[in-house]
């Protein structure tokens, strides 16, 4: 039984209580959640709205990932290698050729997309460890390959490149950080009513088919090539552009912001989130930024074990992570209102 | 030539770590199913321990020894207090929890030794072996432990009635508690077994690569990797990887163009993915068929 077999397996169970596969939040939580993002920036310093952006694109990335180990069952400790190329795409592009931000995004997504179809590619014949382990792998090398020589006249080399944050367009009224947390909010919802989209489609469902099993997938005539490296593909386009994101709002990339260690708390985000439901991704970013933050706090020398403790305790109490909480909330609800 | 021959040399003596790191992944993933990310980091608490128990004036062999005990029961440990409770848990929530101990072991390490650079002994020396100016009397004797070590499971697990059972528990855990086995403390000696090995490795490297919290973290990479190359179901496959992964990571640091010291470790890690995809169960792997 793969990974994200088992997760569903188990999910079921749950997740009975709640309609239709809940993927995502129901349509007055969503509208409740959306108004909440629109409205704390205009109350928040700018440390904290430039946290809040932080927020944005990190769970953008959790929700790439969560695309792809959710949807289609695949397992990848690799995405901060997409994640590093889209900010390069980015940054190179803005800084070198006088691009508008705006016009980065999408062909950073697009670089993306191709590079993780074409990883998925001798991907395919692996599954589980190996896949792990491949991604792995990729993660690993990113920085290397980004300090790489002949690249240097671009990238900068180990110096990395400094991106000039844009400021708000019409005169708007707005601080720099304001405006790049409400344009990264408006990439961030279009690209989670696609994924929503996406994962109901036709394609989703045989995204889904795969992941439950694989074999029946294909005796039901789907293309189970074609279908999983394009799930890698997509998946790995939206972390490029939460990539894109995140280079523009740090102002500045370099190839040691892009390693393992960014991978794995991406897959921490997945897991803290609820593997497979979309909103959870936004929580697990939440996670993966605040709590080694409180760490910090209760203990300076120890901040390492206090994470990896706060993580045992969320896999022991709530395996199913944030989405379980939702739905416990969402049962008490319910009782609440028939009383 | 000469360069040639070094550089195999010091590949095998270098690749004996990654095959000691590559046997503990594997002693762990026959008994749990799950790669062990936190393996690296147990072995560099018990290089830690075994160093602080010198410290304290135990001579060499005997803290090697009295590290094992202790790191075969700290691994039986880990096992029986954080992840038995895990055991039915989905993969997904394995690795965090490989990782949360990753955190919890490298974050103690730096608090209890901090993290300045320490210097740790070699029972071997470091005169040239025999003589030769080809490799260290360190480097031979990393390779005569490691083999001296395969030597010993394999008499373990083909020989030894605990060996056979763990053998059963591992590829029919089913029909192994039929007969009578306790599956489920067969699953904490192979914790036991694979930190004490880890423990070995971690004593070996020491003196190579200085003695510090973040030490084996390049060693597990290319542990893991020696482990998938050799086939992730084989104890004999993990070691001929990592000794192969050893050897290719030289060669391709000396002759190939640009690569040098940088590009090592994506060099090495390219060679595995192409390898996987021509053989995907790896060298020595069984090839599983799977029933719908």
């Amino acid at each position: 039984m793969s990974a994200a077999e088992e997760v569903v397996a188990e999910g079921h169970a749950a997740v009975e209580a709640v309609p239709k596969r809940a993927m995502t939040l129901g349509t007055g939580t969503s509208i409740v959640v959306l108004l909440a993002l629109i409205a704390v920036p205009l109350f928040a310093k700018n440390f904290v709205i430039f946290q809040l952006t932080q927020l944005l694109y990190l769970g953008l990335a959790v929700l790439a990932l969560n695309i792809l180990t959710g949807g289609s069952g695949q397992f990848s400790l690799g995405q901060s290698a997409f994640y590093g190329i889209g900010a390069y795409v980015t940054a190179v592009m803005m800084e070198q050729f006088n691009i508008p931000y705006f016009l980065c995004l999408p062909v950073a997504g697009v670089v993306c997309f191709g590079a993780g179809f074409l990883f998925g590619q001798p991907a395919l014949r692996l599954s589980g460890v190996y896949l792990a382990l491949a991604t792995f792998a990729l993660a690993t090398a990113m920085p290397q390959l980004l300090k790489l020589n002949f690249l240097e006249p671009w990238t900068g080399g180990v110096q990395g490149l400094v991106v000039t944050k844009p400021d708000a367009p019409f005169g708007l009224p707005m601080s720099q950080d304001m405006w790049l947390y409400y344009f990264s909010l408006v990439v961030v919802l279009a690209i989670y009513i696609f994924s929503v989209n996406l994962l109901r489609s036709r394609s989703g469902r045989a995204f889904m088919a795969i992941r439950d099993n694989e074999i029946a997938a294909s005796a039901m005539g789907i293309n189970v090539a074609l279908y999983k490296t394009l799930a890698f593909g997509v998946s790995a386009g939206i972390t490029g552009v939460a990539g894109g994101l995140s280079a523009i709002a740090v102002q500045f990339v370099a190839p040691d912001s892009f390693t393992i260690t960014l991978a794995i708390q991406l897959f921490l985000g997945m897991v803290v989130g609820g593997v497979g439901w979309l909103p959870g991704s936004i929580v697990g970013a939440a996670f993966i930024i605040f709590v080694p933050n409180i760490a910090e706090g209760i203990s300076k020398g120890l901040s390492g074990a206090v994470f990896g403790v706060l993580l045992f305790a969320v896999i022991y109490l709530v395996p199913h992570g944030a989405r379980q909480v939702a739905i416990l909330g969402q049962q008490l609800a319910g009782r609440l209102r028939k009383n | 030539m000469e360069l040639f021959t070094n550089q195999v040399l010091a590949g095998i003596s270098t690749g004996a770590i990654y095959a000691c790191m590559a046997l503990a992944v594997v002693m762990i993933y026959q008994a749990i199913d799950h790669l062990n990310f936190a393996q690296g980091e147990m072995a560099m608490f018990s290089t830690f321990i075994s160093w602080q128990l010198m410290q304290w004036g135990v001579p060499y062999w005997g803290a090697f020894v009295i590290t094992l005990a202790l790191s075969f029961v700290g691994g039986i440990a880990i096992e029986r207090i954080l992840f038995k409770p895990l055991a039915k848990a989905p993969v997904l929530t394995n690795v965090a929890g490989f990782i949360a101990l990753f955190a919890i072991i490298n974050s103690s390490a730096g608090l209890i030794w901090d993290f300045t650079i320490k210097q740790y002994p070699t029972p071997f020396g470091s005169s040239p072996f025999l003589g030769s100016q080809l490799i260290s009397t360190h480097q031979a004797g990393m390779i005569g432990v490691t083999v001296l070590l395969l030597i010993a499971l394999y008499f373990f697990f083909q020989y030894t009635r605990i060996g056979l059972a763990m053998r059963a528990a591992a590829s029919v855990p089913e029909s192994a508690r039929l007969v009578g086995i306790n599956t489920s403390w067969m699953i904490a000696l192979g914790w036991g077994m694979a930190s004490a090995i880890g423990a070995i490795a971690g004593m070996l490297i020491a003196p190579v690569v200085f003695l510090e919290p973040n030490m084996m973290g390049g060693v597990l990479i290319y542990g893991f990797a020696a482990a998938v190359l050799g086939g992730l179901t084989s104890p004999f496959g993990a070691v001929v990887g990592g000794f192969l992964v050893g050897i290719f990571e030289n060669l391709a640091g000396t002759y190939i163009p640009g690569v040098g010291n940088e590009l090592k470790l994506p060099i090495a890690l390219a060679l595995i993915i192409s390898v996987l995809v021509v053989k995907p169960a790896g060298l020595f792997g069984r090839h599983i068929v799977k029933r719908v």
